[in-house]
């Protein structure tokens, strides 16, 4: 044999060593990453260390759940839609009344038109209640409900009960209650104990002003077709008040822990917290409720008075889970949960997406599991839905601006308030429509028919207010008219 | 010569070497290979149990909403989603195969999973293969005309139940014990 000969066998076996080599390596390789996955679909989690209910530093309970944990730190990440999110810089979000100031002429005479920004993520939520210029004005501690993991701050105030520490609540000041739940440690924004059992991991509800909210709704004979275990208690002996942890259903269940503050309520000085729900949850009824609601001192509930006009307005805050209530993925037995926090998998494991957002930023698996169309298509409906929204909103704005102007009119012509009592009145129903819409954080998808009938009425209202007005100001616009000439 | 003796020595010596190397590789990747293949659960592809298709987690949702549809006692995975003569079924069952393990290995696939047209048109041929002869007023041929309806376009809860997403409208009469 030839060493040209000997040299081609040596680099054949070489080669086939490598050959082999490299087979047995990508086979190893592929039963390594079935075993994993293996691994994944049996040990959903690990117990490293323990978690209670006084455990709201959310980075504990991630050594257990890392998975879902890791989501729920995205919520810190910037997220902008057409509609939603935030422009501005990274330190703070644009004002929303410097962009639409219909908004900030509404709120005259309330915080809300010193500072109104765009929202941020979960994480940032009692940063940005601390850092709001809405701190100027005296504000309640009843506000920390839904902005701090503050059930044991309750528990310390009630001596161990906290439904009787959390209606102490609303007499601290914001600063003084504030400076309590970092003293005690729990400065942490909504945390894993707000909405799981430590035990248990079960999805239980721990928010007071929701707990007390739907004990009230279930007692109303409002109609209440998407939440079925309500009904099936109104059918029973109601012996015990409804019990959204006892009673309410897996899939409510995903509702109910964003309901305890995706809400409308009162958190202000007077009163404790209250979700005005004993009536209903459309915005006809929540006004109906807080109509006739009276403050201690007897006097009727309003949130401010109107700096230019005087009218008692009632102030809406972000009514979502009111909102969806009303539409067709309520009715269809779709929770919060299933669009805002859909189940993705890692591996072979499923988990529950905990980077709360727009399902617009996860089309796929918010909406494709159930709408088989192209994300494009689905975004493209969800838009138009949107805009036509937005632009039925924009044209309350005016009308609400036209209703100011015509007060003010009426005003400078003479007229009383007497005079303008029925103007005012439908300046408190026109604004709490509009308002109810514009804070409302789904740009009316979450019922777009419910939200264009709000809409509507707040239009009818607000020209309806300005005609009772402009009455009192025609012989002035007249006069102005015939100098003029 | 000693010299030219240990030539052809060597020669042997480095051929048995190579050959028991090489047959110590080869065995070495059979037997890696053929434990792959057992822990892998891959003799169970072969079968039409519908446990096989759950084998690697993905389909989990699939399995479990198959078994809330109507057609479950009548049909299993593969009586839809497979041909049903014996070529057609083993070159599917292999391409599929391939695609499902090249997706969940690198995890580099869109979800949800949603049929492929080559698929759906095989569904399509399946749905036919009972109810031929009841629709063929209304259906053109097997795999129909390109862009002609598909069966499960009106009839999507047959295979998978409501897609009403993961809770369903319940009704508080459909409880049970509040019947009234």
């Amino acid at each position: 044999m030839s060493k040209f000969q000997k040299g081609m066998s040596l680099a054949a076996i070489i080669g086939l060593v490598l050959v082999v080599g490299v087979a047995t390596a990508a086979v190893t390789a592929l039963l390594m990453n079935i075993s994993e996955r293996k691994t994944e679909a049996k040990t959903p989690f690990v117990r490293l260390v323990e978690v209670d209910e006084d455990t709201t530093d959310p980075a504990k309970w991630g050594v257990n759940w890392p998975r879902q944990f890791d989501s729920y730190q995205r919520t810190a990440i910037t997220t902008r839609t057409r509609f939603g999110g935030h422009g501005g810089s990274e330190a703070m979000p644009d004002e929303k009344i410097e962009r639409d100031p219909w908004l900030k002429r509404m709120f005259l005479g309330y915080a809300f038109s010193i500072d109104y920004r765009d929202r941020r993520g979960h994480a940032y939520m009692l940063t940005d209640q601390e850092q709001t210029q809405r701190l100027t004005k005296p504000q309640s501690g009843s506000c920390l409900h839904c902005h701090a993991s503050i059930m044991p701050l309750y528990r310390e105030l009630g001596g161990g009960d906290a439904m009787k520490g959390f209606a102490e609540s609303y007499k601290f000041s914001y600063q003084d209650l504030n400076k309590k739940l970092h003293e005690s440690g729990h400065g942490h924004p909504v945390s894993c104990v707000d909405c799981h059992d430590p035990q248990t991991m079960k999805l239980r509800v721990t928010r007071p002003g929701f707990i007390n909210g739907i004990q009230a709704l279930a007692a109303s004979d409002a109609p209440l077709p998407h939440l079925p275990s309500v009904e099936q208690w109104r059918a029973g002996s109601r012996a015990q008040p409804y019990d959204p942890n006892v009673d309410g259903t897996r899939t409510e269940m995903r509702s109910y822990v964003c309901g305890q503050c995706h809400v409308e309520y009162y958190c202000s000085t007077k009163m404790p917290l209250t979700f005005p729900w004993g009536k209903g949850l459309r915005a006809s009824d929540t006004e109906k409720f807080w109509n006739e609601t009276k403050f201690p001192d007897g006097e009727q509930f309003f949130d401010y008075k109107h700096a230019e006009s005087g009218a008692r307005i009632l102030k809406a805050q972000h009514p979502e889970f009111e909102l969806w209530s009303q539409g067709v993925h309520a009715r269809s037995g779709v929770a919060c949960a299933d669009c805002h926090m859909p189940y993705m998998r890692d591996g072979a494991t499923k988990v529950s997406d905990h980077w709360v957002r727009s399902p617009l930023l996860n089309v796929n698996r918010a909406c494709q599991t159930c709408h088989h169309f192209s994300e494009e298509e689905i975004a493209a409906r969800v838009d138009q839905i949107q805009q036509r929204n937005y632009d039925l909103m924009q044209r309350g704005g005016t009308a609400i601006v036209a209703l100011l102007d015509a007060i003010q009119a009426a005003k400078q012509a003479g007229a009383t308030d007497e005079q303008l009592a029925d103007a005012l009145e439908f300046q408190r129903k026109a604004q709490w429509r509009l308002d109810f819409i514009a804070a409302e954080n789904s740009m009316g998808f979450h019922a777009p028919q419910e939200a264009a009938m709000v809409l509507g009425e707040a239009l009818d209202y607000a020209r309806q207010g300005e005609l009772a007005a402009l009455r009192f100001a025609a012989p002035q616009v007249a006069q102005a008219a015939a100098q003029a000439r | 010569m000693a010299r030219q003796d240990a030539i052809p020595g060597t020669r042997r010596m480095s051929g048995t070497v190579g050959l028991a190397l090489l047959s110590v590789l080869a065995g070495v990747l059979l037997g890696v290979g053929g434990y792959t293949f057992f822990y892998a659960e891959g003799l169970s592809y072969l079968s039409s149990d519908p446990a096989a298709c759950v084998n690697c987690h993905i389909m989990r949702t699939q399995f479990e909403s198959w078994q809330k549809g109507s057609h479950h006692a009548v049909a299993k995975c593969i009586d839809c989603h497979l041909p049903h003569d014996f070529v057609g079924k083993y070159v599917a069952k292999a391409e599929n195969g391939y695609h499902h393990s090249r997706g969940f290995t690198f995890q580099d696939f869109h979800e949800p999973i949603m049929i492929k047209p080559k698929n759906a048109a095989i569904l399509q041929a399946n749905c036919l293969a009972c109810h031929g002869d009841l629709v063929h007023e209304l259906v053109g041929g097997v795999n129909g005309e390109p862009g002609e309806v598909q069966c499960v376009h009106c009839h999507s809860a047959v295979g998978h139940g409501e897609t009403t997403g993961l809770g369903g409208p319940e009704r508080a009469d459909e409880i049970e014990g509040n019947a009234s």
